[in-house]
């Protein structure tokens, strides 16, 4: 088996158990490169189905090519596509640094597509080497009644073997890509040639590695215009992967922060 | 903060993924297990732009010089109070290959994160800091690594600086840890003395260290073996799932060890149906595969719709699982509550959930110097040998021979509290005793009924089921019994191992499998007795309640278990036929009650205690319970029938 083989195995053990162990659960899909591969995961582990709902938060700010790739993927992979969108900013916490504050939007958006569906566990694309908290996730990720993370008492999780018992009025959060990287999602995009929004490749030099909001989310220098040019230039980077994203780095804790208080 | 970033391999084949060797580091807290991944991932060129003055930062905001620790302590908590609270991971390359170094915390108070990191691991570095020297921490982590299934270790000695690179004390902590570890039976692969702060003998070899001669810690961890997916093992195959997606029924699972071929013979546990492979189903791939091996989440359809559901264990005939409804295992335990003798909790083994509960604890192992002690509580964070019995037959194997089905998780309360592996020392593999060969017999219908022989001899038919310790009392009664009831006009014979063992079962011995066969025998036997209408009193000690259980199946309505009770010392004391004497010296090996379990029975129908009455008051007790429970005269009264009227 090769190492892609096993990333592949393991998310598939994950989708399954989640859809045998949980009732009424949906994936989030963010439209980025990493809920893309998501997807296409879930439908190997249901032969070609995506046996739950596929859930967009919409902070109606995201760029006009992933909303063109979302209307045409949610019709062509037969999903049963839900979208629901967040409140205003003034509804957010006004001592937030701006960039924090306005991606505060999609914790508040996602609270209240929880609280509307009362999903009993929802599927997020997060991987461990994205950044320091979320390198100390769990697969199955327990949250309180009002989605907030408990970072300092986390279940064991080890042999496969998943929490996936939970006492009403709590919902999971399963994480199906949690040990993949950066490296490991282009790899598999390109090897099961699964559709790419265009904005990762570069144009006038310059590319996105992480998709998000408008208004927060940079281009770095970039030259790559094929997965392979960006397997490559990723093998020799030290640029972080989210430094485009402005809210992780507006202050020390802030993106824990944001985490802790349920953000993906 | 800014995000963790990875040093990539060099663009080979975009394509190819190199594996990850995935590492955890280990040890007591303060021991610099954060610091040491810190200096590893600098020293080898991995950190990413900015990175080091984002930490210096924040070293100089808490007016502390630079702290490698920050790397890895996301959490403003871990970094606030200086101790690494959850595992965490991160990547770094060597020359050789990609690593995941997980680095877990070593605080006694978080050991289920670090239970967490450690199980996923090929490998694993154990930090001592050699001026503190070995503490429990240390050893406790060493100790589970051992039962978490982690073989490959690394020892680093740290903080040498503050000990001058003294090759003495690098030596002495050598000595004691490895005379530790080799207790029960690790060796570690390497023993390197390093200064994680300074980075001696990470990356680049030391200087200050010119007596040490092994490797760095690189090329340590360079010299371990990536471990490879268990394919030449029995299958086993786990049911997951089962989906009917467009009109196939497909059987889905991951295969944890072994292979499937289209076309083979799959046997499933424990019920024990035989089915064959049709085809094996994939979406989006070039070929539909005609095998798949462990390691491969695949589906699978069959050539017979038969009824398959999760938990059901797959394998080949010729290498089944083990079934049974009792094992012993040895546990860490990580549960708020401490582990009780007599609760009750559901145990996930791959996918199967049964609910178990405590028989035993046999010991309580104190991980500091390795002492047992028996207990009636494991409390949170220690480990412990228990027995466990489940409530229904599952399938599963020893440990020692395959670990991905001789493990589990106990549930307590919704949480996971402890994991455990599994030993079949001194139980039978019961797969043989509850599988029926199939045949053509035709049963025959008997025209003399039940209530004509009961009618012929005043009393009905039944089995009187002793149990008890050898030197209980058990045969002394039984043929005194006999004795009586037969004066009585009773219809009554013994069964015990001298018309047994000589003849009927003059094939058995005396292996776990070979006893419990003795036992469902005499079962069937007694169970012939009572439906020709005579009483048939057993006398075997029968220590097993599974196959005293199984005994009472043949016949529920007829079984009486009496249990003959007397502690060990009474037993012995007695001694009558001198077996407890030749247990004590080793030359009876699995004597019950010395060397092997006596599982007394949980609602037996009679106690009699030998310890404390006459053997005639016992022998009394018996006959009063028989002719109370057996005479047509008693059962009329107790129904309130008499005179005998039969058409109702």
């Amino acid at each position: 088996m090769s190492a892609l083989d096993d990333l592949e195995s393991q998310s598939i053990y994950i989708f399954r158990e989640a859809f045998n162990r949980l009732d009424n659960i949906a994936m989030l899909w963010s439209l980025g490169k990493d809920s893309n591969v998501m997807i296409w995961l879930a439908r190997k582990a249901f032969f070609g189905h995506v046996p739950f709902p596929v859930v967009h938060v919409d902070t109606e700010k995201k760029f006009p090519e992933m909303y063109d790739f979302r209307d045409r993927y949610a019709a062509e992979w037969n999903l049963n596509f839900i979208r629901e969108t967040c409140p205003p900013i003034e509804d957010m916490d006004p001592d937030l640094p701006p960039a924090t504050r306005s991606a505060a939007r999609k914790t508040a958006g996602l609270k209240a597509m929880l609280e509307k569906h009362q999903f009993s566990g929802v599927f997020a694309g997060i991987r461990r080497d994205e950044e320091g908290t979320r390198a100390k996730e769990r697969v199955f990720s327990p949250r309180g009644q009002t989605g907030q993370w408990d970072f300092r008492d986390q279940p064991p999780e080890f042999w496969d073997q998943y929490k996936t018992d939970f006492p009403p009025e709590t919902h999971v959060r399963i994480h199906p890509l949690l040990h993949w990287t950066e490296m490991d999602i282009w790899k598999y995009t390109h090897r099961e040639n699964i559709p790419v929004i265009p904005l990762y490749f570069s144009q006038n030099g310059k590319r996105y590695r992480s998709l998000g909001d408008k208004d927060i989310t940079n281009p770095v220098e970039s030259t790559a215009a094929t997965i392979p040019e960006i397997l490559t230039e990723l093998s020799t980077t030290k640029v972080a992967e989210r430094s485009g994203r402005a809210m992780d780095h507006e202050s020390e804790d802030s993106f824990e922060r944001l985490r802790a208080d349920g953000y993906m | 903060m800014t995000s963790i970033t990875k040093i990539r391999p060099q663009a080979d084949d975009a394509t190819s993924a190199r594996g990850h060797m995935k590492i955890v580091i280990v040890g007591h807290v303060d021991h610099g297990k954060s610091t040491l991944v810190g200096r590893l991932i600098h020293d080898t060129g991995s950190l990413p732009e900015g990175k080091y003055e984002a930490i210096k930062a924040m070293s100089e905001r808490r007016g502390m010089p630079f702290e490698w620790a920050f790397l890895m302590d996301a959490l403003q908590a871990e970094r606030d109070q200086g101790i690494t609270i959850d595992t965490t991971q991160i990547w770094f390359k060597s020359e050789k290959r990609d690593y995941v170094i997980i680095d877990a915390p070593g605080h006694k108070e978080f050991l289920k994160n670090m239970v967490t990191g450690a199980a996923s691991a090929n490998a694993a570095t154990l930090v001592i800091d050699a001026h503190e020297g070995i503490q429990e921490q240390s050893k406790r982590h060493g100790y589970l690594l051992h039962l978490l299934g982690v073989r490959q270790i690394a020892i680093a000695v740290n903080k040498m600086d503050l000990v001058n690179f003294d090759e003495a004390v690098f030596n002495k902590i050598e000595a004691d840890f490895r005379a530790y570890l080799a207790s029960f039976g690790v060796t570690p692969t390497f023993m390197i003395p390093v200064s994680a702060r300074d980075g001696d003998n990470i990356v680049s070899r030391s200087e200050r260290a010119p007596w040490y001669k092994g490797p760095t810690l690189v090329e340590a961890l360079d010299g371990f073996e990536q471990v490879s997916a268990p394919t030449e093992q029995p299958l086993r195959f786990p049911v997951q799932d089962v989906y009917k997606f467009d009109d196939r029924r497909i059987i889905a699972g991951r295969i944890e060890t072994g292979r499937l071929k289209v076309g083979d013979t799959l046997l499933f546990s424990p019920s024990n149906k035989k089915v064959q492979v049709k085809s094996i189903e994939a979406w989006s791939v070039p070929h539909a595969p005609s095998e798949a091996h462990a390691g491969q989440s695949v589906g699978i359809t069959l050539s017979e719709q038969i009824f398959v559901e999760r938990g059901d264990l797959a394998s080949h005939a010729d290498h089944p699982p083990i079934e049974t409804d009792v094992f012993n295992a040895r546990l860490f335990w990580l549960g708020r509550d401490a582990l009780t003798v007599g609760k009750r909790y559901k145990m996930k083994l791959n996918t199967s959930e049964v609910q178990v509960t405590v028989q035993a604890i046999t010991k309580v192992i104190d991980t500091d110097d390795l002492s047992s002690a028996a207990s009636s509580r494991v409390e949170r964070n220690s480990v412990a040998e228990v027995t466990l019995r489940a409530r229904k037959m599952i399938a599963l194997d020893d440990y020692s021979t395959l670990a991905e089905t001789g493990r589990f998780v106990l549930v307590d309360n919704y949480d996971i509290a402890g994991g455990g592996i599994i030993s079949m020392d001194g139980y039978a593999d019961q797969r043989k005793l509850v599988t029926r060969a199939s045949s053509n017999i035709q049963r025959v219908e008997h025209r003399i009924t039940t209530d004509m022989r009961e009618e012929r001899h005043g009393h009905a038919g039944g089995i009187v089921w002793f149990t008890g310790l050898s030197g209980a009392g058990k045969s002394t009664i039984a043929v005194e019994v006999e004795n009586r009831l037969h004066a009585l006009g009773y219809q009554v014979y013994v069964l015990d191992g001298d018309n047994i063992r000589h003849g009927l079962n003059s094939n058995l011995g005396f292996s776990p499998e070979d006893r419990a066969e003795n036992i469902r025998r005499i079962g069937e036997v007694a169970a012939l007795f009572a439906s020709a209408g005579v009483i048939a009193i057993t006398s075997f000690i029968s220590p097993y309640r599974s196959d005293r259980d199984r005994a009472r199946e043949v016949a529920p309505d007829s079984f009486h278990e009496i249990y003959v009770k007397a502690d060990v010392a009474t037993c012995e004391s007695r001694d009558p036929k001198g077996l407890y004497k030749k247990a004590r010296t080793g030359e009876i090996a699995e004597f019950t009650g010395i060397s092997a379990p006596y599982e007394a029975p949980e609602a037996p129908e009679l106690v009699v205690d030998t310890a404390n009455s006459s053997v005639d008051d016992c022998v009394q007790q018996v006959v009063d319970y028989v002719r109370e429970n057996f005479s047509l005269e008693s059962r009329r009264a107790k129904h309130g029938i008499w005179p005998p009227e039969f058409d109702i």
